[in-house]
């Protein structure tokens, strides 16, 4: 399932004395299976664009496809459609609702109109994909659960509803170091796994050295950068300059070439900076 | 209790009504003044419970706790206290309670009973301080989580307190509010000599505290300076904690036979210790 974004312009209260334009003329597409980071300051525009992209917003101008299908266009099921680009908001734990875990993840299943049995399955394989043991958690009450716990449940409850496409904004954000990099990997599996396309909003840029194939920079309502993670952290500058991280494995890369260092100018991953400062050491380069 | 020390925990144990076990149990520590004190752990570790026993929101099970010289299981120490020790949370939105930002930093003031002449200026420092003087007539729900944050500190500096708690006051942030807020408090740490308590859980944030404090299962599970503490890697990892990733990076290249040192923290000691081991032939 692609998502094809063209020429996508957004403006807030257009015509009004304090219209804002959030998204300026931004075109890309995504493919299946990728896992697309979305990166930029804090009212760059990024959270706008993801509302984009499974039709909670309009734009002013310019189109989302789904699959070659105008999302906004006057004959398409938007209902069918969304239910295949799953949309996980900001700390989802907040819109918990029901009695239990179970009865939470099924809700959405359940509007879909699926059969009790479908529901079951959909339910059983959600908890096994953000990994909350059925048993152990089904019939307990979510507000009795961690705070970790209870975004995997939100997830689930999104997961359940069998999407194509899953957009996760900031999902690891106020999580210990424990709850996040159990997100992290269930989102790992997802897409080694299912290979189901994720795009995912984060100022964590660990996080997307860790993760991302792929990287949209947002600044001020534009696309500045959509590169391979390898090729947008080789820009620090740029970075830096709209106001966000390096990741720290880029940032001593960068540090040591700056004092005359022979190394490659895009690691950007812990692993390959530990292997090239032991090749320097052991003298395998010349140092 | 001696004159500089601010916070003293004697073997204090918490436990909630009807739970099985403590969330903090026989935990002593002392806090002296001028201190910046991090305090890690994992969500459930106690971290939290501690926080709110240092401000008397909860009184211990057993032990004591003086803050400031004053008993927190006193009822009648309870203002005296929170004047004293101020508390930030984590969201931003749930700590601000008037329409305009010098009312909300007043507010703490006008419950002591400050009179307007005193009250006003004493939000203008306060203001001040944290660098949002321009924003003293604004709406609070117009700014940023990082400028509502230094809202809420300067609503307690305002207080003129001694001690100054925060509860994972940036985890909710995005990394420039992140940064703005700990150097704000840093700075008032600094200059003003505050004491403060920073719960995070970014490991960066905690290596640059002068001590950390470990908690796990409701106990203080190692204390130390971050130099001391990091090095650890394989028993924070135990206690599902990071540490800072040049620390890691260390102790990975000592694990193949790098003769790093093991308390490295940031990017600029790491490099000066590969310039050490690694030091480039001079240009020719």
């Amino acid at each position: 399932m692609s998502i094809e974004v063209r020429h996508l312009t957004h403006t807030y209260g257009e015509g009004s004395a304090l219209s804002t334009v959030a998204l300026n003329d931004i075109s890309f597409t995504i493919q299946e299976g990728e896992f697309v980071g979305i990166v930029g300051h804090t009212g760059s525009g990024k959270s706008t664009l993801v509302q984009h992209l499974n039709g909670l917003l309009k734009p002013t101008s310019g189109q989302v496809l789904v699959d070659g299908e105008d999302l906004n266009g006057e004959k398409v099921n938007r209902r069918v459609l969304r239910q295949r680009i799953g949309l996980v908001f900001q700390y989802p734990e907040y819109q918990l609702f029901e009695e239990t875990v179970a009865k939470d993840i099924a809700f959405g299943p359940k509007n879909q109109g699926l059969s009790t049995a479908k529901i079951d399955a959909r339910v059983h394989h959600a908890m096994e994909s953000v990994h909350l043991d059925y048993q152990k958690y089904a019939e307990k009450s979510p507000f009795e659960l961690s705070g970790g716990q209870m975004r995997r449940v939100a997830i689930a409850g999104v997961l359940a509803m069998a999407p194509k496409v899953l957009i996760l904004d900031e999902p690891t954000a106020g999580l210990d170091p424990r709850g996040r990099d159990r997100i992290l990997s269930m989102l790992e599996e997802l897409r080694d796994r299912e290979h189901t396309t994720i795009l995912m909003v984060s100022h964590s840029m660990e996080d997307m050295a860790r993760l991302a194939t792929r990287l949209l920079v947002i600044a001020e309502g534009k696309l500045v950068a959509d590169d391979t993670p390898r090729a947008v952290f080789a820009r620090p500058d740029l970075l830096t300059r709209i106001g966000l991280d390096v990741p720290e494995a880029a940032k001593l890369c960068a540090a040591l070439r700056g004092k005359g260092y022979d190394l490659p100018p895009d690691l950007y991953r812990m692993e390959e900076v530990r292997n090239a400062l032991l090749a320097l050491w052991k003298g395998a380069d010349p140092c | 209790m001696d004159q500089q020390t601010r916070i003293q925990a004697d073997q204090v144990s918490y436990t909630y009504e009807e739970a099985a076990a403590p969330a903090l149990s026989k935990a002593s520590v002392t806090i002296r003044e001028g201190e910046f004190v991090a305090v890690l752990g994992h969500n459930g570790s106690g971290k939290s419970t501690l926080a709110k026993l240092l401000n008397a929101l909860y009184v211990p099970t057993e032990g004591k706790i003086l803050v400031c010289g004053f008993d927190t299981a006193q009822d009648s120490h309870v203002w005296e206290i929170r004047r004293r020790a101020g508390m930030i949370f984590q969201n931003p939105d749930n700590q601000i309670v008037a329409t305009i930002v010098k009312e909300d930093v007043a507010f703490g003031l006008e419950n002591l009973g400050v009179p307007t002449e005193e009250m006003i200026p004493r939000v203008e420092s306060a203001l001040a301080a944290v660098h949002m003087s321009r924003f003293a007539d604004s709406a609070p729900h117009m700014l940023s989580g990082g400028q509502k944050q230094r809202v809420a500190v300067a609503g307690i500096l305002a207080m003129e307190p001694s001690v100054l708690i925060a509860d994972e006051a940036t985890a909710m942030l995005d990394p420039s509010g992140r940064r703005e807020v700990l150097d704000t408090v840093r700075a008032l740490n600094r200059q003003k000599g505050i004491t403060v308590v920073w719960i995070t859980h970014f490991m960066e944030e905690a290596a640059e505290a002068d001590r950390i404090l470990v908690i796990s299962d409701g106990q203080i599970v190692s204390e130390g300076t971050p130099r001391e503490v990091f090095p650890h890697v394989d028993r924070m990892r135990e206690l599902h904690l990071d540490v800072p990733r040049m620390t890691a990076l260390a102790a990975d290249l000592r694990r193949e036979g790098m003769p790093i040192r093991e308390d490295v923290l940031t990017v600029e000691e790491m490099v000066k210790e590969v310039e050490r081991l690694c030091p480039l032939k001079s240009a020719t």
